[in-house]
Formats: C-alpha cells, structure tokens, sequence
C-alpha cells in the first residue's frame, strides 16, 4: 500500500480539518459513561449478559441511529486482530481496557471516526466524541444528542442523589470527561509550565501528557481534563474547562511570542535542526521524533517553516507508534527495526510534502 | 537522563517518594529497576494509580467505625442484595458490581464520594428525560417556589398569582406522573 493511501486510511478524516485555536489546541474530547439499569456492571457480568448489551444496542442500531456523522459500524472485540486493536488504541478510538480486558467488549464507529461508543468497557457504555480545535461545547453537544438516542431506548441507571451510576465512584454525576489535547512548546521551552500546573491542579483539573508514560509530555504535548464529575452541570464542567484552556492558549501565544523577540535566531536554528533530522535520519526513537515534530509544528505555526501542512505533528505523532509502524510493515517489528521504520516512514511522509 | 544505577542506559523510570516531608528522587532504566526489585506496582502495569489510590482512600473508612462497639461483627458485613459484591470487596476494588451497590452501601458511600468530588454529594446536571422525567419536574417546581417566595418578599403579587397557577398545574402533571409510572 502507498503511504498516502496508508496515511488516509489511518488518520480519521476530522482530524485533517481546522478548528478554533487549532495552532494550539489538537483536539478537543467529550466522554459520557452510562450504564444499565438492570444488568451487572461488566467488570461482573458473565459473557451473556455482556452479550445482551450488545445485541440490544444492535437491535437499536437497525431501527435507525440519527447519528449525524453517518452510520455507525459494530466491531466486536472477540473479532478483530491484536494489532488492528492496537492501531483503533492509538487513534484514541478505544481504550487499551477494551482491547486488553474486554473480551466482549465491541464499539460503534462512525464513518469519520468522530463518534465512538464503547460497550462493556468499565461501563456498559462509553460514548466518545471528537472535535478539532477548541470545540468543547459542540463534542457536548454531539454527545447528548447520541446519549438521547441511547435513552430512549434503555433504561439508564440513575439516581436521583448520585446522579448517572457508573461502576468507578470517580465517574459518577454527570459520568462526564472533557479533555482538550494540547501543544505547549512555548510554556516548555520559557519553563512556566511548571509554575502553571500547580494551579491548574487546584482548579480541579488534571494535566498529564498525552503520549509516553509517566510524568514526561512527549512532543509538548498535554492533555487537560475535569477531576469532578459530581455536583456541576454538564455546561459548568465545560465551562470552567474552556476558561482554563484560554488562559493557556494566550499564555502559550505570548510565550511564542517572548521567545520569537529574544532568542529569534536559536529558536530558527532548533526548528530547522529539527527539520533536518526528520528529513534525514535513518533511525529515529519514539522521544526524538516527538520532540523534533513538536518543534517543526512550532516552526510552521511561528512561519519560520512555509511548504508543510500543519497536520504533520498531529498525523505522524499518531503514525510512528508501534502498532502504526507494525501495520504498515505487515507484520510484528522488534524495537531497533521499529526505529529504523519510523526514520523511514517520516522521510517519506516529508517528501510526499514537498513534491505536493 | 540517564540511569543512576548503571549511568549507561537512559533512565525511563522516575520515582518521587515523600516521606516525613522529605523527598527522594529515583531515575532509573528498565532493567536496573527490575533488578532493584523495587518494582512494587510496576508488574501490573500502567493500570495501577486510580485504582490503589482509591482503595487508600476508601480504606480509611473503617478507621472511625471501629471504635463503636459492635455486638456481632461477623454478621455486619454489606452486601450488594443484587450482585453480592460486598462493602470489604468495593474498597479493595474500588469498582462497584451493578447499580443497586449504590442503594446497598448508600450510608457508608457518602463520605467517600463527597472526598472523591471536592465536596459535593449531589448530582446537578443532566436527567434522563424518561425515567428521569418526574424528578425534572421536581426540580422545575422548587425552582419556580423560590422564585415565587421572591416576588412575595417584594410584593409583586401580580406576578406571585401567574406563578403559583404555574406550580399548582405542574404538581398536578407531577402526581399523575407518579400514578402513572406504578
């Protein structure tokens, strides 16, 4: 397969459009988590009644979804590959849980991807919408709409006290997650953010980076989340989420800009640094392809770098994973042939660029 | 970085212990870690915060309660009548079995999730609108008494009289509601 039929299959379409504040923000996420209201939860139910949510869910989906991204697709998890699991894990389309600890478990997918509902996930379901930029508010909105649909065919679990019950305490209220993926080279780079998550924790919200484990952001880029699903409404949890990410986002801008007035040359040279390394290594490792697409996307943001499309960053932090690399090998890789692919797969992908 | 036990290996591990105020650092690679054997939660994997976490906090619970005496403490343990989850089992999971868990450990969960959500104890957002209808309606009706002892405070009885049809037509639709539904 061509690396752009390739690349088109695996990024979902909606990730190529522009949203608001798209320079900053990647994305902008909203999760309900709902659940039965006669049926065990699914870290308890046995095979058949996990079964049943699936089979009645689908019975709802044959009388008409009113899903405006377009149909929606059933994929059970007992009938798919490890590695397309893995590849659905890195699109953030299914959680590794699902894929891992699931084994009837299943998801409905619409066509673009931006729509995706788990069943028999921790909760019997997790409806998952995706937007790009900061569009918090319209994810809401799209989620309720599939979450109406849901209702008028299930009995939720609900009280009156706790609000929708969902199988982790920590969920439950509003079974709400909003979250807006984040790309902060400048807060990085003049090492404020450091100062900024603090407050930022206290708020209510937690940071963490998106890619790599622990407490290293790879690529600069963080992911914003609500704590607190309990006691606000949905539109306050979006709200105070919205405000928080502003204030990020104009931060960020007039880090950028600090760092375009005093260091103008050095942030040039680490941009096209960067640039070459993509262009030319012949092995590269997870870490420092991130870190150098973090800086080209700067690059191209600031208009240091003008024939790339601003995708780059977003398309080949999701592509140069291993179960990326391994799909498009055909095959499973050990780690060293893992880095010499990535190398591969990003000059390509820079040449398909310039020639374009 | 690199690994502080062989200085040779990238460190991919960072450890932050605070202990009595104090804190100590750790960086190491996989494989000194591994042999370390300080691997507490690592075999399990990535999947350990939320779920240890939660049981620490849902674990101090029993703390207070042991004081009061109880005459027969083998019978005392909460159960879930629905999927016989018991109350021990939810700490140590921090995972409720169905829906009716709520109902079953209502008395022991309020402190719990009050800690859990910054305080509050009471849903304020959205309700399912078909099961959830009355208790829209509910809310709609003390909604709509607060703004009628309002007008009264100010003496706009015009507008407390359109309001008090309003919650009297709406109590109406509400008790009905409720025949209904049984």
């Amino acid at each position: 397969m061509s690396l752009e039929r390739f690349i088109n299959q695996a990024v979902s379409s909606w990730m190529s459009e522009d949203g608001p504040d798209s320079d900053i923000v990647l994305s902008s996420r909203i999760r309900l988590a709902r659940n039965l209201k006669e049926m065990k939860f699914p870290a308890l139910a046995s095979g058949e009644e996990s079964g049943e949510v699936i089979s009645h869910v689908k019975e709802m989906l044959q009388q008409g979804c009113p899903s405006r991204f377009g149909p929606l697709e059933l994929l059970k998890m007992e009938e798919i590959q490890p590695l397309q699991k893995r590849v659905l894990v890195e699109k953030h389309l299914i959680s590794p849980h699902l894929a891992e600890h699931s084994p009837h478990g299943a998801i409905l997918l619409s066509e673009n991807e931006q729509v995706s509902i788990m069943l028999n996930e921790e909760d019997h379901i997790r409806i998952q919408c995706l937007f790009p930029g900061l569009q918090l508010s319209e994810a809401l909105q799209a989620a309720n709409e599939m979450d109406d649909w849901l209702e008028g065919g299930i009995d939720y679990a609900f009280d009156e006290q706790y609000g929708y019950l969902t199988s982790c305490p920590t969920n439950a209220g509003t079974g709400l997650r909003a979250s807006v993926m984040m790309h902060l080279p400048g807060l990085v780079l003049t090492q404020q953010l450091n100062r900024i998550l603090p407050a930022i924790n206290q708020l209510g919200l937690v940071v963490r980076g998106i890619y790599g484990e622990g407490s290293e952001a790879l690529g600069n880029i963080f992911q914003i989340s609500n704590q607190i699903t309990l006691g606000k409404s949905e539109d306050d949890i979006v709200e105070d989420l919205k405000s928080v990410v502003s204030q990020l986002i104009s931060q960020e801008r007039s880090a950028r800009e600090a760092l375009a007035k005093t260091s103008n040359i050095q942030l040039e040279d680490r941009v096209f640094r960067s640039y070459g390394t993509l262009a030319n290594s012949r092995i590269i490792e997870t870490k420092e392809a991130a870190s150098c697409l973090s800086d080209v996307r700067l690059g191209i943001d600031m208009g240091y770098i003008k024939n790339i499309s601003k995708n780059i960053l977003n398309e080949l932090m999701i592509l140069t994973q291993p179960g990326f690399l391994q799909q498009y090998a055909g095959g499973p890789l050990r780690p060293e042939e893992r880095d010499i692919r990535r190398a591969a797969l990003i000059r390509e992908r820079m040449k398909m660029e310039l020639s374009q | 970085m690199i690994c502080q036990e062989c200085n040779q290996r990238p460190a991919t591990l960072h450890f932050t212990n605070f202990s009595n105020g104090e804190k100590t650092e750790m960086h190491l690679c996989e494989r000194c870690a591994q042999e370390k054997g300080e691997m507490f939660m690592m075999n399990q994997g990535p999947g350990f915060s939320i779920n240890n976490l939660l049981a620490g906090l849902l674990n101090m619970e029993p703390a207070f309660k042991t004081k009061a005496k109880e005459p027969f403490p083998q019978e005392k343990v909460i159960q879930c009548d629905n999927c016989s989850l018991t109350f021990p089992q939810f700490v140590k999971i921090g995972r409720f079995g169905c829906a009716h868990c709520y109902d079953a450990f209502r008395e022991q969960l309020s402190p719990v999730i009050r800690r859990l959500h910054s305080g509050n104890s009471t849903h304020n957002g959205k309700v399912p609108q078909r099961i959830g209808g009355s208790i829209q309606l509910q809310r709609n009706i003390a909604s709509l008494k607060n703004t009628l002892s309002e007008h009264i405070a100010r003496e706009e009885f015009e507008k407390a009289v359109e309001l008090r049809d309003q919650i009297r037509s709406l109590e109406k639709e509400l008790a009905e509601k409720r025949r209904g539904g049984e």
